[in-house]
């Protein structure tokens, strides 16, 4: 998994790439949702396009970060869903906890 | 590694190398099968949590237990098995992830996708561990139009 972070009108923005699973996927994104709350920065969109492939222990991993931006008065959204993704946020009903945007512009402005 | 023409079996390390290994036969023998791309998805989804379940919440990487992985196609299915040599587990004890109260639990969610994926998933002690059977029935004629091979 590769993440690359870029900052848009106060908001964090993580794109990831590639599979979100049990091993070095995951513990990358928990690491950098946590480098990015340690600096101060509330306000995530974690990019998902290209993210072809995640398993139960990503799917922990969205719900861990997701839980812990909250727990530090932040908002955690989602942008681009593959239909992969989509399909399972779907089946575990956590599309009805997350935030899920498709369009980046609208995405970052929809933050507080 | 033991094979027959309708049978291809395992014996994996209790690493996490396993678990991706499982998942590449997986995909490689649904994708022969003739399942299609969504079935092989799902398939080798259910199978790479059934191989998460074995090496760490079974066997819990112990370097002296094995895995074994086993794939038998039937004319009506493709019939999985993943044994374990861990202490078994306690079906009644694992919460349903689709309750409220469980919804932004980080685990938990493995055996509930194998369910979701796979017609049929059983779970029962054997003598060794734990075996989890799961079954994707064969639809049509576009699916299952060769055999598993190595």
């Amino acid at each position: 998994m590769k993440i690359s972070v870029r900052q848009v009108d106060g908001v964090t923005i993580v794109d990831c790439s590639g599979r979100i699973t049990l091993g070095e996927g995951s513990v990358t994104l928990r690491d950098t949702v946590r480098e990015i709350l340690a600096k101060g920065q509330k306000k995530i969109l974690l990019n998902l396009a290209d993210v072809n492939y995640i398993d139960s222990s990503g799917i922990g991993e969205l719900v861990s970060a997701f839980t812990t931006t909250k727990n530090q008065n932040g908002e955690l959204k989602l942008l681009k869903l593959t239909k992969k993704v989509n399909d399972l946020l779907q089946i575990t009903k956590l599309y009805t906890v997350f935030d899920v945007k498709d369009d980046e512009t609208a995405a970052v402005k929809s933050f507080k | 590694m033991g094979i027959t023409e309708q049978r291809v079996s395992y014996t994996l390390d209790s690493t996490l190398q396993t678990v991706d290994s499982a998942e590449e036969k997986a995909t490689r023998i649904a994708t022969e099968l003739g399942f299609s791309e969504d079935e092989v998805m799902q398939i080798s989804m259910a199978v790479r949590e059934a191989a998460v379940n074995a090496v760490l919440h079974g066997n819990a990487y112990a370097p002296d237990k094995k895995v074994t992985l086993s794939f038998e196609r039937t004319p009506e299915n493709l019939v999985i098995t993943v044994c374990d040599q861990g202490a078994g587990m306690d079906l009644a004890r694992i919460p349903n992830p689709l309750a409220p109260e469980n919804l932004l639990k980080t685990s938990g969610r493995g055996i509930f996708l194998m369910r979701s994926f796979m017609d049929v998933v059983e779970i029962r002690p054997s003598h060794t561990g734990t075996e989890l059977k799961m079954i994707k029935h064969v639809h049509g004629p576009s699916a299952g139009g060769k055999e598993a091979s190595q």
